[in-house]
């Protein structure tokens, strides 16, 4: 823990005050066990409101697992167990009275790999709104969501054509459309362009600009460059453990920890 | 190495000893495919013998199927409804309870659980049919009797009852297949959009593998038609075209069990009949057969 470095801490009497109420969400000693084995180690840090927060560090580093807690995705692997504490709100997302399935309600998530739905363009949308007493008029719905996933006019003129038709990064736009659909406070997004070409890769970058405004995102990627680009935060993890938390432009020019400094110029991992 | 450079490259008896395997696994192959073909023309040839003496309107539409006594009768319909009877009967037994069944196998279930009920289906699959039977008889029977008096000792319902039992663990083993399959990224992002299990199970995984659950269904229930033993025991040997399941029934197998079992002379037209009969329960079940393939190869493509 001693290598833990927060900016804000350095600078903590100049305007970047945060308060709890722009936290999105506040991690505290969280440390994450696949049967015992600790994955995550003690994490502590937050996630501003409005903010793109990106998670990078080495395959393995624990990224991942820590992305997948924040919705209790990782509820579904036998033996994993959490300790400490995710803050969403005033309330702990691992409380013994919280209902996981309204946690993930609220934290929608992107995966790595694209999964549509063996359904219609429109019914991969509407769906999970379907299931969750939604009452307004589901056409408004999928077009309002398939726009801010940038995807309406490609779609527009087949929403009842196999979502599985679609190119990889037309499906992974369908993804983000249908967690649009459920207005999430939090979208996660499990290295959502790793599968995709740059030109896509491009596409949902863009996508995430105009997303924040409207959505707390966290981002787990592997791609140096695009965690500079799109992050405001940003945090690099290694074997477990937060290296470095602070923002983006810090992290990237004027690292605190030695080790970010030599993963982020790309001189080891 | 300059000993291996010294060898020939040309073919030398271990060659040919592959060969030699190589033709003999082809012959074993062509087995099952010879005595297909054999079958069919069996059947067929047997059938026009038949069908010179019967006229297939009589036999496709006929109402009464009195095959040995005079006057003989051969109307095929009152042996279709007896299979029928079994079969829906026993579809409606096995289709909710396999389908429960592997829906909890495949999404609920814990490993150590699994590995407890599928040596148990595995087992409920090998009991012999035969046992089946008595246990329909002597077992089920006496039940339906003390809830219905009014059920026969031979009846429908028994049979169709312990058939279902008898075609479940297909349907659970090869619906548990079929939703197995369904990639784990569909059920993870159904449950990142705050769905619960059930939500995903039935409107996720199920409809997803829904082509392998509608094979699973029509090859038990192609079993079911063909079943033999179970039906003979438990339904009797009364043809009849009657609606209620609490009356003894004759099945097309059933029939064929009757006149095998010697009394008729070879080369009759009740004799004949049994080609008939055979013949057409060939197509019933070969038809569903394809049906479910086409079902199966279109569920291939689902997913990608």
């Amino acid at each position: 823990m001693s290598e833990l470095a927060f900016a804000e801490n350095s600078t903590a009497t100049n305007e970047t005050v945060e308060t709890i109420k722009d936290k999105a969400l506040d991690l505290q000693e969280v440390s994450i066990l696949y049967s015992g084995n600790p994955a995550v180690k003690k994490v502590s840090c937050y996630f501003m409101r409005n903010k793109i927060t990106s998670i990078i560090g080495p395959s393995g580093c624990g990224k991942s697992t820590l992305l997948r807690a924040l919705n209790r995705m990782n509820d579904f692997i036998h033996g994993v167990t959490l300790e400490g504490k995710i803050m969403f709100a005033s309330e702990d997302l691992y409380g013994p009275e919280v209902d996981p399935v309204e946690v993930r309600r609220r934290i929608g998530m992107v995966f790595q790999k694209p999964n549509p739905f063996p359904k219609s363009i429109y019914n991969n949308i509407a769906w999970a709104p379907g299931i969750n007493g939604f009452e307004g008029s589901k056409d408004e719905l999928v077009e309002h969501s398939l726009k801010q996933a940038a995807l309406w006019d490609e779609v527009k003129d087949r929403l009842h054509d196999s979502a599985l038709n679609l190119s990889g990064g037309q499906q992974q736009r369908l993804c983000i459309a249908r967690a649009l659909a459920m207005d999430p406070e939090i979208l996660l997004m499990d290295e959502p362009c790793s599968a995709l070409d740059p030109i896509s890769t491009a596409h949902i970058e863009d996508l995430l600009f105009d997303l924040k405004s409207r959505y707390t995102i966290v981002i787990v990627t592997h791609n140096m460059h695009q965690a500079s680009r799109i992050s405001d935060y940003t945090a690099f993890m290694e074997m477990g453990h937060l290296i470095e938390f602070g923002e983006t432009e810090q992290v990237f020019t004027k690292p605190l920890v030695k080790r970010t400094e030599e993963y982020v110029t790309g001189r080891f991992g | 190495m300059a000993e291996a450079a010294n060898q020939s490259i040309k073919k030398s008896g271990r060659r040919f000893g592959e060969s030699c395997i190589i033709s003999w696994l082809t012959v074993c192959a062509a087995v099952s495919v010879i005595t297909t073909a054999a079958i069919i023309g069996l059947l067929l040839k047997e059938s026009l013998v038949f069908f010179e003496n019967v006229s297939p309107a009589d036999f496709f539409f006929g109402t009464s199927w009195v095959p040995i006594l005079k006057p003989s009768s051969y109307g095929v319909l009152p042996l279709v409804w007896g299979t029928l009877q079994v079969t829906i009967g026993a579809a409606i037994v096995a289709i909710p309870l396999g389908l429960a069944c592997a829906i909890y196998l495949s999404e609920y279930a814990s490993p150590k659980m699994r590995a407890y009920i599928k040596p148990v289906l595995e087992l409920l699959a090998g009991i012999p049919t035969i046992v089946y039977g008595y246990f329909a008889l002597t077992f089920v029977t006496p039940i339906l009797r003390s809830i219905f008096p009014d059920v026969q000792v031979f009846n429908s319902l028994s049979a169709a009852i312990v058939v279902g039992i008898m075609i479940l663990p297909m349907i659970a083993t090869l619906s548990d297949n079929a939703l197995r399959a369904v990639p784990e990224s569909l059920r993870q992002g159904a449950y990142a959009l705050g769905a619960t299990s059930y939500e995903v199970t039935t409107k996720v995984v199920v409809p997803a593998g829904l082509s392998g659950v509608m094979a699973s269904f029509l090859l038990a229930i192609s079993r079911a038609i063909g079943e033999t033993m179970a039906v003979t025991i438990a339904a009797g040997q009364t043809p009849n075209l009657s609606l209620s399941m609490f009356e003894s029934i004759q099945t097309m197998t059933a029939y064929i069990v009757q006149v095998s079992l010697g009394d008729t002379p070879a080369g009759g037209i009740a004799y004949q009949t049994l080609f008939a009969v055979g013949g057409l329960l060939f197509i019933i079940t070969l038809l569903i057969n394809i049906v479910s393939q086409l079902v199966l190869s279109k569920y291939r493509e689902v997913y990608e």
